[in-house]
């Protein structure tokens, strides 16, 4: 389905690209060997290097080209055997140096695809056109002290890959798929957190509008947002703000604006006046950075299953739907734990319980996949009781329920409460009887034509059981004596 | 009593033990205080440290453990971050900063035993030929015109290297070239001075100037003296991503080599209008001594020497103007408070950085800028490939080459400083090297009219300075240049 935006001139459609910096996972920093961890105490986590003292050098860190390369490949990107480190150039007091080492002209991952799955099942291609590597900057703290800045020095020099799309994303809808299925290929790669709370992956979102059929018009960067939901509210706002701008005859300027989620609109971010020349060029420091085929192979061959093969693989495998294959790949831990599962057991009747009753479990308790109580083998026991006709779909409902609470067992849970399914005909046949002679009326209506009653003989029925009749038993007692 | 000794033969009287490291480094500290007001090639002298460097060396000497360079007083220039002794770079943005750390160069000394005097005068970050833009106070040449006693220049950057071991302040000294800021100081003061080929010292620890030309080498007042000092400096260093993972050969043996069936290349191209013919005649001169031992004179080309000069203006300034952005008044060094950040900035940076370093900051940033860069910086990044080319075709004939240093001698402080133009094109023997990455040296073998000595460069392959040091070695043997200056130890000024 088509998004645009009806104005009083006619629809517009959104054109949309994504930059995503992700903070690459990996010990120690690009350039020096100081920690990359998070949230150590402020400038606990410098060297010399990164706080730019004189005659300091930067040292390429082996592990963040090989997540950079690994990231590449999960893009089914082109892998550039000789990139360079350019200086980008400008002045902030939390820029050490006074230039950011980033990869301008020659970057080492080209071009590569992300396919992304709309609400519709329409799955859309969105092109990658690079990944370079850089260094993050320092964090200035403006709230500290009335009339001073701080400057927190642990994040400067921390590796990240600047990710940038095509501008091939038509809606604020498939900003969002983009951001989510990106995030998810960056987990399973174990390349970034994707932690965007945390900053460690945050997006600008170049946005235009345009009439269809149209060239591109002017865009605007919409600077650092932090959530998936605030891209999208972004990307709208914008583009209403564009649109009304066009069609009161103005021309919108090219400029970099951010995005107040309290108000819902972005406002320009600097002045024309400050806007920077960045004199890339190559950082006379570094040697190209030159990598063998064979390594990139080594590192190819290493990399996990990612989640559009894992889809693929769980439909044909396990026989469960295309969004309920989608709904599981979407985050490492889920599938696997569906995996485990699965394995040995009715995959749809697996998928069914854990995205239904299991997830539904989870969220009233806040829980996630990691912190559930139940594992993915006391789960399947609870499976494996409906598969043998130990107790029906009903009573597995709240056997479960009693798991997630207790972290019991499902079997010490039917024994302890006693709610093994009925299956002695005899049983099912007296409760039958005598549901049927107490609703003489009833029987009566039915007899004379009102079929519907079938149900409410059978809700008779296994309450007078408690629940625990076989439904098939049940049923079948029921239309026999009827 | 200091001028007497060379670093070698300073090494074989510490072991034969007939002076000691403390007796030795005395004397330098004695000599730096009397010729230190006529000459001022110290920014700091650290004496209590010397000393105590002299006994550990003399108990190590004791021991029959002492390090190549043990017990010899050397000084080093200050750009050479020290750990605990301030490193000024000559500059008021760094006049208060002393480093954490120890430059790699530095540290390989000390690992040999060196004694350090102290940190030596240059110009600011090393932007000069005259050590007269260091922000605190110009080196005097040890060395005057015959006829006056008119203040010279020690050239530059590294002025008060070349001064001190000229003037026996020192036995060697570190220096660092980026477009001849060793060898046209050694030359002025004659002394020998090697810029060794980019990337076979390591860079870290040394205030950056133009980090794809920046390289830190010895002077000394002979060639062997400056072997041994490079091969202690020299070396492959991990923390620098541009130093060469290569062996450092024997140097010293090097110099015993002779040139007998070298091939000596003169490049027609620094034949240039103006240069004083006692110049043209020494240079000469010099083929005539390696001829004579045995060495085959080649004429070659290298046609794009005469843009050299306007490629170094532009790499260098654009590598600086990035390097210096450091500099900042945030975290270390001088700082001039102010009211917002870009008030700190221009407030601390316009009391920190000299008229120079003004100069190559704009011009370094004016031929990056967005719609100059391929005219100027990718166009000089172009020529500088020719300019390797040149010496690559070059060296494809021939084993080495010879040329006169510099253009002229010693001039006088005050000279040249009306136009950056004229100061500039003291370097134009030295930057086409500079500008290849190959090495080069400095060997002093004459005096002009004036009693000035003049020096001869003689250029090699790319990781050859062993040819150099043959070469050099057969030149001084054959100029047999003993000549000293006017201002040293026991005459004053």
């Amino acid at each position: 389905m088509t998004y645009i935006i009806e104005g009083r001139t006619g629809p517009w459609e959104l054109v949309i690209g994504l930059e995503v910096h992700a903070q690459v996972v990996s010990n120690a920093k690009l350039f020096s060997g100081a920690s990359a961890m998070y949230g150590g105490e402020p400038n606990a986590q410098v060297s010399f290097v990164d706080a730019g003292f004189p005659g300091m050098l930067p040292v390429i860190n082996r592990e963040c080209v090989a997540q950079a390369v690994r990231t590449g490949l999960g893009l089914k990107a082109q892998i550039n055997l000789v990139s360079r480190f350019d200086r980008k150039n400008y002045f902030y007091a939390d820029l050490p140096q006074g230039y950011q080492i980033s990869q301008f002209a020659h970057p080492i991952v080209g071009t590569g695809v992300i396919d992304i799955e709309l609400e519709s099942g329409e799955i859309r291609q969105i092109g990658v056109t690079r990944l370079h590597l850089e260094q993050d900057a320092g964090k200035s703290m403006h709230d500290q002290h009335p009339a001073q800045s701080f400057i927190d020095l642990n994040r400067a020099g921390v590796a990240l890959m600047e990710i940038v799309s095509e501008p091939d994303m038509r809606s604020p809808e498939e900003a969002g798929a983009y951001l989510r299925k990106l995030r998810t290929i960056l987990r399973y790669l174990g390349t970034c957190d994707g932690n965007m709370e945390e900053g460690s992956m945050r997006a600008d979102v170049n946005v235009s509008v345009r009439k269809t059929g149209e060239p591109f018009r002017t865009r605007c960067e919409i600077k650092n947002v932090n959530s998936v939901r605030f891209v999208m509210q972004a990307i709208e706002a914008e583009a209403r703000r564009q649109v009304e701008i066009w069609e009161a005859g103005e021309t919108v300027d090219q400029e970099t604006r951010l995005y107040d989620p309290a108000r819902g609109e972005t406002r320009p971010m600097r002045s024309k006046e400050d806007a920077h020349d960045y004199r890339y060029f190559p950082d006379p420091d570094l040697l190209p950075l030159v990598i063998e085929q064979a390594w990139v192979d080594e590192l190819a061959s290493a990399l996990p299953e990612l989640p559009d093969a894992k889809k693929a693989r769980f439909i044909s495998q396990y026989g469960i739907p295309a969004y309920d294959s989608g709904v599981l790949v979407m985050e490492q831990a889920t599938a696997d734990f569906y995996e485990t599962l699965a394995k040995g057991r009715d995959g749809k009747a697996a998928s069914n319980w854990m995205l239904g009753d299991f997830f539904a479990g989870l969220n009233r308790l806040g829980k996630s996949i990691e912190t559930s109580p139940i594992s993915a083998s006391a789960l399947g026991g609870l499976l494996d009781l409906i598969a043998d006709a130990t107790i029906n779909g009903k009573i597995a409902k709240e056997v479960l329920e009693a798991m997630m609470e207790t972290g019991a067992s499902a079997l010490s849970i039917v024994e302890e409460r006693g709610l093994k399914q009925v299956t002695d005909t005899g049983a099912i046949d007296a409760a039958v009887d005598a549901v049927l002679a107490a609703n003489p009326d009833k029987l009566a209506e039915y007899k004379a034509g009102k079929d519907k009653l079938f149900g409410f003989f059978v809700g008779q029925v296994m309450k007078a059981m408690a629940g625990k009749g076989n439904p098939a038993l049940v049923n079948e007692a029921i239309r026999r004596k009827l | 009593m200091t001028l007497e000794f060379t670093l070698a033969s300073a090494r074989a009287a510490l072991r034969r033990r007939t002076i000691s490291a403390r007796e030795l480094t005395q004397a330098h500290l004695d000599a730096v205080a009397a010729l230190e007001p006529h000459i001022h090639a110290f920014i700091t002298v650290t004496p209590d440290m010397a000393l105590a460097q002299a006994d550990a060396a003399d108990a190590a000497l004791a021991r029959g453990k002492a390090g190549p360079l043990a017990g010899l007083p050397v000084a080093i220039k200050d750009v050479f971050c020290t750990k605990g002794v301030k490193t000024t770079a000559a500059s008021r943005i760094l006049e208060p900063f002393v480093p954490p750390y120890e430059s790699t160069v530095t540290a390989n000394m000390l690992r040999d035993g060196a004694v350090f005097l102290g940190k030596l005068n240059l110009d600011e970050f090393a932007m000069g030929s005259a050590t007269t833009n260091s922000a605190f106070g110009a080196t005097i040449n040890p060395w005057q015109r015959a006829d006056s006693n008119t203040p010279l220049v020690p050239g530059g950057s590294s002025g008060g290297s070349a001064a001190a071991v000229a003037s026996g302040m020192a036995l060697a000294a570190t220096g660092t070239d980026t477009g001849g800021s060793i060898r046209q100081p050694a030359s002025y003061c004659g002394i020998v001075g090697i810029k060794p080929t980019y990337g076979r010292c390591s860079r870290y620890g040394v205030v950056a100037f133009a980090s794809s030309l920046d390289q830190p080498g010895p002077f000394a007042r002979t060639v062997e003296d400056a072997a041994i000092l490079l091969g202690s400096m020299a070396g492959h260093d991990p923390k620098d991503s541009t130093s060469a993972n290569r062996a450092v050969p024997d140097f010293a043996a090097a110099t015993q080599r002779g040139v007998k069936g070298l091939k000596i290349g003169v490049p027609r191209e620094y034949r240039v209008d103006g240069m004083p013919p006692e110049i043209e005649a020494l240079w000469r001169q010099g083929l005539d001594w390696l001829r004579a031992e045995g060495a085959e004179i080649v004429d070659v080309s290298l046609p794009h020497t005469k843009y050299g000069l306007a490629t170094y203006y532009i790499v260098a300034p654009a590598e600086a103007s990035s390097n210096l952005a450091r500099y900042d008044g945030v975290r270390y060094g001088l700082r001039v408070p102010a009211n917002d950040l870009k008030d700190l900035y221009e407030e601390t940076r316009a009391a920190g950085f000299g008229a120079e370093v003004r100069r190559r900051i704009l011009i370094g940033t004016y031929v990056l800028s967005a719609g100059y860069y391929d005219a100027f910086y990718l166009k000089a990044q172009k020529v500088r490939a020719l300019i390797l080319k040149d010496f690559t075709d070059a060296f494809g004939q021939v084993d080495a080459l010879l040329t006169p240093t510099t253009p002229s001698a010693a001039f006088a402080i005050g000279e040249n400083e009306d136009d950056p133009v004229k100061m500039y094109l003291n370097d134009i023997f030295t930057v086409p090297a500079s500008i290849a990455g190959i090495p080069g040296m400095s060997v002093p073998a004459g005096l002009d009219a004036q009693g000035l000595p003049l020096g001869l460069q003689v250029l090699g392959r790319h990781f050859d300075e062993e040819t150099i040091f043959a070469v050099g070695a057969a030149l001084e043997r054959a100029a047999g240049f003993t000549a000293r200056p006017r201002i040293r130890m026991g005459e004053g000024a």
